[in-house]
């Protein structure tokens, strides 16, 4: 995809232009949307394809409904809100009328975390990994930047299973080298030996910068872009954890049955090592800047640094 | 008994009143049977809803056994899913699975789960978390739209169900999209599992707000065959609106020590119990063959 030569682009955004192309590409694909459609990046698709948008009201228990009716019909629907919403207010839905008839039914929660900045608390969603996680049949994934974004979701089209999409509001960085992206393989962004970094999301460049000034203190970090918690890429985790002996998890989310537990439950049971999982720790997001809101709650690369230190001093 | 649909739907109705009569005795005497070799499951709510389920299956529907996720076929979704004794004893009767399946109802293996499972052949949804069907229903309509098929959707509730909310954010979608191709029924069979639906949570005026939510409103008695069939029709008639049958039942309708007793909501007959439910059956069937 063509950004423009744009550095800095939204996950959401990512996900809006792969619909547009999902449009012409695939004409059973629909868009419903609970009164947020700029906001989740649905109004390129409605704009061109009207007639294959459902206005769905501020209504996310019917919407996901209606999407699996869809989907049971033939279409490919990707049902759009705030991941607060699409992944807990909804969630009886999600389990019932979708997992556990293993739709094609896709859904899109942006503002995922804390960038979502001065909304507070009740926008910033830090529970959908945990939450969509737990279901059979369900696969979650958390797009690094808006490349991973827009594959994503030209795949999850393609996966006759349901699929969760975790999305950001902020624009953010665009990786430099895209190693390439597979729903479900792990992406290995850094090479390393001394401990392994695991990270999803708007993480994975913090946790790169994290690496190289590491690397200043002759700590070789291998950094893991683990885009899909699930399902999760084993193979690629037991070698990484058996390769560097430690392994430290970073994502903006709790880390309470988030994508580090997801880690620690592969490693736990075929390659114990220690392990650190930062991310939000029983606590509730709060108003600011994105930016502040990453240092409040020790979420940047300087954080990242201390934490693999010490990890590395339990080896 | 009719076994085989057709390609073009000439399927071989049951026109005659009296027939679906004895019909609806067949399916009470199987679900009966099924809900005792189980042990367990929920009577009440599978006897009101036979008559409704049986006018549907046996004369309204257009669908196939051979091919059962067709395309242009009209769909059934039971939304209040504990009450799928009724529906598997239909599909099994119109040959969508061997009837020996029915006895195995709730058992380890079974695809007769206790709620039903998509899978099943003839089964349209996963149901049992109650409120989700009319949703569905409201996406299948959309969905069948886009497509330009000519179908019918039918869901089923309870009126307990429409405790919640999802209910009302359904039956705003399906009028906002003009969704004239469904068809909602409503069981009111007056009580759920605490006690009666007055007491429990009183849902006030079930007419005035459909109505007020721009459906077509038709009351019918959802025991009497006659009634009903005047219900479909005039739902069928209605173009620019969904349509709500309120149908006034009776929980357990059938079985005198049965009916409208809230103790019978999740309770399945003991043996003794059944054979006297058989009895009543036999005796409604000898006053029908007159
Ligand atoms: C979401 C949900 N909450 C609770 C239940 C448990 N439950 C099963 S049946 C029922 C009562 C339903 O009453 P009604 O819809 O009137 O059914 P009927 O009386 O016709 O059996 C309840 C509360 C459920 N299945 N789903």
């Amino acid at each position: 995809m063509d950004w423009g030569g744009k550095d800095k682009v939204s996950t959401r955004d990512g996900f809006g232009k792969a619909l547009l192309e999902l449009g012409e590409t695939n004409k059973d694909v629909v868009v419903l949307s609970a009164d947020l459609t700029e906001s989740v990046r649905a109004h390129w698709f409605k704009e061109k394809f009207p007639e294959r948008f459902i206005s769905h009201g501020v209504a996310e228990q019917d919407m996901i409904g209606a999407a699996a009716g869809m989907a049971l019909s033939g279409k490919v629907p990707f049902a759009c809100t705030f991941g607060a919403f699409a992944s807990g207010r909804a969630w009886d839905q999600v389990r019932i009328s979708v997992a556990y008839m293993d739709l094609n039914v896709n859904i899109a929660g942006t503002h995922g975390g804390i960038s979502v900045g001065a909304d507070g608390a009740t926008h910033q969603s830090l529970e959908e990994v945990t939450l969509m996680r737990v279901l059979p049949n369900m696969t979650v994934v958390v797009p690094g930047d808006a490349e991973e974004a827009f594959l994503a979701t030209k795949q999850a089209a393609e996966m006759p299973h349901p699929v969760y999409l975790r999305l950001g509001r902020e624009a953010a960085p665009m990786f430099k080298n895209n190693p390439g992206f597979t729903i479900g393989k792990a992406s290995v962004m850094v090479p390393g030996d001394d401990l392994t970094i695991v990270v999803c999301g708007h993480m994975v460049l913090k946790a790169m910068a994290a690496a190289e000034e590491l690397a200043k203190k002759n700590i070789s970090a291998r950094v893991i872009n683990l885009h899909t918690p699930k399902p999760i890429d084993k193979e690629t985790l037991i070698k990484a954890a058996t390769e560097t002996g430690a392994v430290l998890t970073v994502e903006e989310h709790a880390v309470a049955g988030g994508m580090g537990s997801a880690v620690a439950e592969v490693l736990v049971e075929n390659r114990p090592v220690p392990m650190k999982l930062m991310g939000m720790k029983g606590k509730f997001g709060v108003s600011g800047e994105p930016d502040k809101l990453y240092e409040f709650f020790h979420l940047t690369e300087r954080y990242i640094v201390e934490e693999a230190e010490k990890l590395i001093a339990r080896k | 008994m009719f076994k085989r649909f057709n390609e073009r739907w000439e399927v071989k109705k049951i026109t005659d009143i009296t027939e679906l009569k004895k019909k609806a005795i067949d399916l009470r005497r199987d679900t009966l049977k099924m809900l005792t070799k189980a042990g367990s499951g929920h009577t009440g709510g599978s006897l009101s809803v036979i008559e409704i389920m049986a006018l549907l299956y046996y004369q309204r529907m257009n669908i196939d056994n051979r091919d059962p996720r067709r395309k242009d076929r009209d769909k059934f979704i039971l939304s209040k899913g504990h009450a799928c004794p009724a529906l598997y004893a239909i599909l099994a009767d119109l040959d969508f699975f061997p009837r020996e399946e029915l006895w195995t109802l709730r058992k380890l293996g079974s695809r007769l789960q206790g709620h039903p499972q998509l899978g099943l052949p003839g089964v349209e949804i996963s149901s049992g978390s109650l409120g989700q069907g009319l949703s569905i229903s409201v996406g299948m309509a959309l969905a069948d739209r886009m497509d330009d098929l000519n179908t019918r959707i039918y869901c089923l509730m309870g009126d307990g169900e429409t405790n919640e909310g999802q209910v009302w954010e359904a039956a705003m979608t399906a009028a906002h999209y003009k969704l004239a191709s469904l068809c909602g029924i409503i069981d009111c069979n007056k009580l759920q599992i605490d006690g009666r639906c007055c007491e429990v949570m009183n849902p006030g005026a079930h007419a005035k707000k459909w109505e007020s939510f721009r459906w077509h409103v038709i009351e019918a008695d959802g025991h009497d065959f006659k009634e009903l069939q005047n219900a479909f029709d005039e739902a069928a008639a209605v173009l620019d609106r969904p349509q709500m049958i309120i149908a006034h039942t009776v929980k357990g309708k059938g079985i005198s020590f049965i009916e409208n007793q809230v103790a019978w909501h999740g309770i399945a007959p003991k043996k003794d119990e059944l054979n006297k439910a058989f009895a009543e059956l036999d005796k409604q069937r000898k006053a029908l063959d007159g």
